[in-house]
Order: structure tokens, then sequence, then C-alpha cells
């Protein structure tokens, strides 16, 4: 409480920075904007309750929202719904063959206790008439929501072959304009559906971008800067206990961190004398090498799933375009050829994709874009005009990207087949810089 | 101006001038002799631009330097030659922001205008440290503005030091996108967001 005060006080001084692991802030509301029901169509039973009063989550919804979400499924509406069970011994399989559902989930929430609550949850094929998977937790009220997307990750899993990405977490930034134009920055750690979002750094006046997290989800780097008169640098935090560092005492200005596969390297740029090239540093020593030496910018770094490339943002063509470049230099060779320009790209998990911001010109303004290296197609993605700051799910079936919405900056998810579209919004304040951890 | 402080300046600093720093002190004294009216009155430096004073210059140090500067000091004054028919508003010291076209760090005339008069008062005033704080529209991604915001700053400095204002004594800063000072989305706003802020 002490430390809280302090914190508080300390904010009340402008250009400061203040690290507050754990204090919970405005949540996040989810908002469908665009939806096609094409995907596996899946009746999701509503979970039944058996205890007093009422359920402490809707463990129905929480799953629907995240199969939704994923573009993949196609829910199949509770009203149309002929019997409501909850155990195996209550279906009747032709109750769901008649509605056209290919799958089935059912499940129920038990109180056990005070403070204790046994899950219980069934995939069942339609079709073959068989349990696909059945599983059995017992959590407390404050875990049921991850004890929910736990469930979405499995039934993900039985259906697509590929491992869900619900049961993961996001960054973001948040800037608030108070009434004295004081601007206020916070680094936001929340669920990947935008619940239990908590507050981990506080900046009055210094802006923060560029969240990367590290693969195995203890460490965020991100830009900030440490006063009104020096220039951005990369700073590493320790989400748990909120520690944080600069990362090296660069001469010049650093940025656009990007933590290679194994965690032991930051790709980032550095900006010295004016001119911004591609160095990477190693964490524990502290020690860089520079990977491009060219008079453009040269930003935007990001790792190929391998660990012996990189892709990065350069305008040595004129406008920005996506570069590759191997991790310990060399020739960097232009991947996009299409669009007026291409920045910010990072590969999905398979290391075939790229996730990039693109402007196609002609005044149509800012998309994210999915590009195919060995093709060189894009694919676009969303229909705003600054649309930016894209990142894959850890299992590359989603993107969360941020957007504008009624002049306010928020947060997007798209599938990465672009079929459907969600977005994430906050109470107050501009919400942006997304970015997706590899692990819980 | 007159050209013959502006060639001492030249002769002072050649010994330690490169090609591309020749060049650009060329250009700029072309521009300089190009330019009619182009004097400047030293007559109260920072007097337009409190409000950028106070938002960049938040530590002691630099807020010293800024209340140093609404002081007279005529020491400035023997250097930059006076001419009393420029009016005010065309004080090219009294701007102490310069605007750049999308996706660019091309100084317009007038921007050059406005260096020169600042690099002419500085370089005069050999104690006085400046930070020329880069800023970039929304457009383009977060990290590119960044980078651009500073080439846009590295420009003016590269002008500033051609000058002779001493490279310690000027400090380089970009906030790329994230300080607009105008919060609209079309090119009205973008255009005062693309920028180069010089504080002292």
């Amino acid at each position: 409480m002490r430390r809280l005060a302090a914190g508080l006080l300390l904010a009340l001084t402008s250009g400061c920075a203040l690290v507050l692991p754990g204090l919970a802030s405005a949540a996040l509301t989810i908002e469908i904007t665009q939806g096609e029901n094409s995907g596996t169509p899946v009746a999701a039973v509503p979970f039944r309750w058996v205890g007093s009063g009422d359920p402490p989550e809707d463990m129905r919804a929480i799953i629907a929202a995240d199969l939704h979400r994923s573009g993949r499924f196609n829910l199949l509406p509770p009203t149309d719904f002929l019997s409501k069970p909850s155990e195996i011994a209550e279906v009747r399989y032709k109750d769901w063959r008649l509605i056209k559902a290919e799958s089935l989930v059912i499940g129920r929430v038990t109180q056990k206790g005070p403070d204790e609550y046994e899950v219980s949850f069934q995939l069942l094929d339609v079709y073959r008439e068989r349990v696909k998977v059945g599983l059995r937790f017992t959590t407390n009220a404050a875990q049921l929501r991850q004890v929910a997307h736990q469930i979405s990750d499995r039934i993900f899993y039985e259906i697509t072959g590929i491992p869900g990405a619900f049961d993961t977490r996001i960054a973001y930034v948040t800037m608030n304009q108070l009434d004295n134009a004081d601007r206020v920055y916070r680094l936001m750690v929340a669920d990947s559906d935008g619940h239990n979002p908590r507050q981990i750094l506080e900046t009055v006046n210094l802006p923060v971008l560029s969240p990367a997290w590290s693969p195995n989800g203890e460490w965020l780097a991100y830009v900030s800067f440490s006063d009104a008169r020096s220039g951005a640098n990369v700073w590493l935090q320790d989400i748990s206990s909120g520690n944080r560092r600069e990362v090296a005492q660069i001469e010049g200005t650093a940025s656009a961190p990007a933590w290679s596969p194994d965690g032991k390297w930051l790709a980032l740029t550095v900006s010295a004398k004016g001119n911004t090239d591609i160095y990477v540093l190693e964490v524990a020593s502290g020690e860089t090498r520079r990977l491009t030496r060219h008079p453009a910018i040269d930003t935007e770094p990001a790792w190929a799933p391998n660990g012996r490339h990189l892709v990065f943002t350069s305008d040595r063509s004129g406008r920005p375009q996506i570069y590759r470049i191997g991790r310990n230099g060399g020739e960097a060779k232009r991947l996009t050829r299409n669009g007026k320009e291409n920045a910010r790209a990072s590969f999905d998990p398979t290391g075939k994709r790229l996730v990039m911001v693109t402007n196609r010109g002609s005044g149509a303004g800012y998309q994210i874009g999915v590009f195919y290296p060995a093709s060189g197609r894009t694919d676009l993605l969303t229909d705003g005009t600054l649309d930016e700051s894209p990142t894959f799910s850890p299992n590359g079936a989603m993107i969360l990207y941020a957007t504008r919405l009624g002049g306010a900056g928020v947060l997007a998810a798209v599938s990465s087949d672009g079929r459907v579209r969600q977005v994430l919004k906050m109470h107050d304040g501009e919400v942006r810089e997304p970015a997706w951890a590899a692990s819980r | 101006m007159g050209g013959e402080s502006v060639e001492t300046i030249v002769d002072i600093e050649y010994g330690r001038l490169t090609m591309r720093r020749f060049w650009t002190v060329f250009l700029v004294l072309l521009l300089g002799a190009a330019l009619t009216g182009c004097a400047a009155t030293k007559k109260k430096g920072g007097a337009v631009d409190v409000e950028d004073a106070t938002i960049a210059l938040s530590t002691d140090e630099t807020d010293a330097t800024a209340s140093g500067i609404g002081s007279e000091d005529t020491t400035a004054g023997e250097i930059i030659t006076v001419d009393q028919d420029s009016a005010d508003m065309d004080d090219p010291l009294g701007q102490r922001v310069v605007y750049f076209d999308f996706d660019s760090s091309n100084l317009t005339l007038e921007a050059q205008r406005v260096i020169e008069a600042h690099a002419q008062y500085l370089s005069g005033n050999p104690g006085m440290a400046v930070v020329l704080e880069g800023h970039a529209d929304e457009r383009g991604t977060r990290e590119y503005n960044l980078a651009l915001g500073e080439r846009r700053a590295n420009a003016v400095s590269e002008i500033f030091q051609a000058m002779g204002v001493a490279p310690d004594a000027i400090r380089t800063i970009s906030y790329g996108e994230e300080r607009p000072v105008s919060m609209g989305q079309d090119e009205s706003a973008w255009s005062l967001n693309r920028r180069v802020e010089i504080l002292y």
C-alpha cells in the first residue's frame, strides 16, 4: 500500500514513470463488427450451474466468443437448440443433427466450497456419436475465465488440429489526455480477449510504444523515454516483479525491440548521428552488433521463427518496404514489390506468412495485410485508413491490430483469413500497440 | 543579412567542413543572398513560443536556458544585422517550428530562413544549448515515424553545425507521431504535426 501511495504521488509530477504491477484498470468490451457464419457449425450449450445464486462466470459465453473470434466456427444460436444437455447421458444426437451441428459442447459448473468449483466439459462428434474429449477442472472463481479459455483451446485443437491460443496474454498501450494537456501512457497486460487488464507501467508525457514479449512470456521489451530531453530507448521489464531497466547505454536512440526465438537476443533499431540502422543485442551481455549499414531508414526488425534471418522496414527504395537479411548481416533482399508502402512486418509461427501494414496508394490509407514471400501475394484483411501494429496470435490463427473507431484508437482482432473481425473497445482513452504473447 | 558576416563564419569553419557540409553552407548562403529582407531582428526570440518551451524544457537546466533567452543579450545583436523595416511577424527568430512535407525531411525555403536565423543567433551565443525535436504525422507506422522525426531533426542539426553551432550544443530528439499538436485527421492537422521544434 505504501508503494502504491508513493507511486500515485510520483504520478503527479510530470515526466515520471512508475511501475505498478497488479493494479486493475478499466475493462475492455468486445464488439463484433464483421462475421461470417461459414466455419464448422458448433452447438455450445450453456453450462449447467449447480450451486446457489448466480454462477460466477458464463462459461458458454466465454467459449463461444473465443471460438467465434477465430473465424473458424459457426456458433449456432442457443434458441435453436431442442434440448439443453449437460452430460452425455442427456444427449440425443438427432436433436443436433436436425440443426446441422457437427460438434456439440456441453458442460457444467458445480460449486464445491465457498470458493471452489468443479468444471466439467465434453466435446462430442454429432455424426459419429462419440466423445472427442472430456475434461474436468477444480478451480476458484478468479480462475474460471482461464479455465474457459483452456476449454476453448482444447476444442480448437480437436476440430482444427492447430493448438488453440485463447489462454494467452496480450500487452497494449493506452493513452489518456488530461484536461491540463498532460498525456498519461499506460502499458497494460490482459487476457487474449481483453479481460483482466493489469497495468504494469504508467508514464506522464513520456510516450510508450512497441511492446514485445520475450518468448517465455516473462519479460516485455518496449520503447520509452527516461525524461523529456532524452531520446527513445528500449526498456526491459520483468512482468511479475515489475522491475525494469534500460537495455543498453547506446549512443543515440534505440527502439523497435524484437526478441529472437531463443530469447537470447533483441533486434533493435539504433539511431545515431541521424541515421537509423538495425542492430542485434545480446540480452545477457548487452553487447551489440550492427546488421544494416545504409543511409536510409532501417527499422522494425522481426525474426523468422527459425532465428536464421530477420525482416525489417527500409525506405532505401524511396518508400517503406519490407526487406530480409541474415541474422549475421549481409546483403538485404527486398521482399515486397506491390503497394506504395509496406511496413512493420512480422512472421507467423510457420515462417511462411508475414503480417504487415500496407498502403496501396491513391489515398487508400493503411490496412493490415498478410504477405506470402514465396508467391509475393498480399491479402488485405482490414478496411480502415489508419490500421497499424499487427501481431499474430501464437498459433497464427488470428491477428490483433490497432485501428480507429469514431476518432479514437481501439484494438481489433481479425481471423488470419479475414473472415471475422472484432473490436475490443476500452471505456475511455486511446488503445494501441498490441503485442500477443507467445506463451501464457 | 550582411554577406560579410556570413563569409566570416565560413572562414572559421572551413577547416573542418566536409565537402557535404561545404555544399550545405554554400546553399544556405545562396539562399540567404537570394532572399530579400532576410535580416533577423534578435528581439525577444522566445516570446512567441512560451508554450513550446514549457512542453519540452521541463528539466531545471533547460528552464534556466529558456529564461536566459527572454532577457536581452546585446552581444548577439552585434552579430546579427538588424533590419528595422522587418516587422515582428516576419521575424524568423520568432518562429520556433519548421514544417515538412509528408514522409520528407527536405527543408522548404521558409524553413531554411528560420533555421538559418536561429543558427546565426546560436553560433553567436556559444554557451547556449538547443534541442531539436522532430515529429511526424500519424500516417505510417509508429517506429518508422520515430526514425522520420529523427531524420528531420538531423536535417536541421546539419545546417546548425554547418553554420557554426557547436555539435555539443545541439541535441536531437524524436517523438515520432507520439506528440501531435493537432489531433485532427486531415491534411490541415497533419501538416502542423510534421515539424521540428527548435527549443532553447
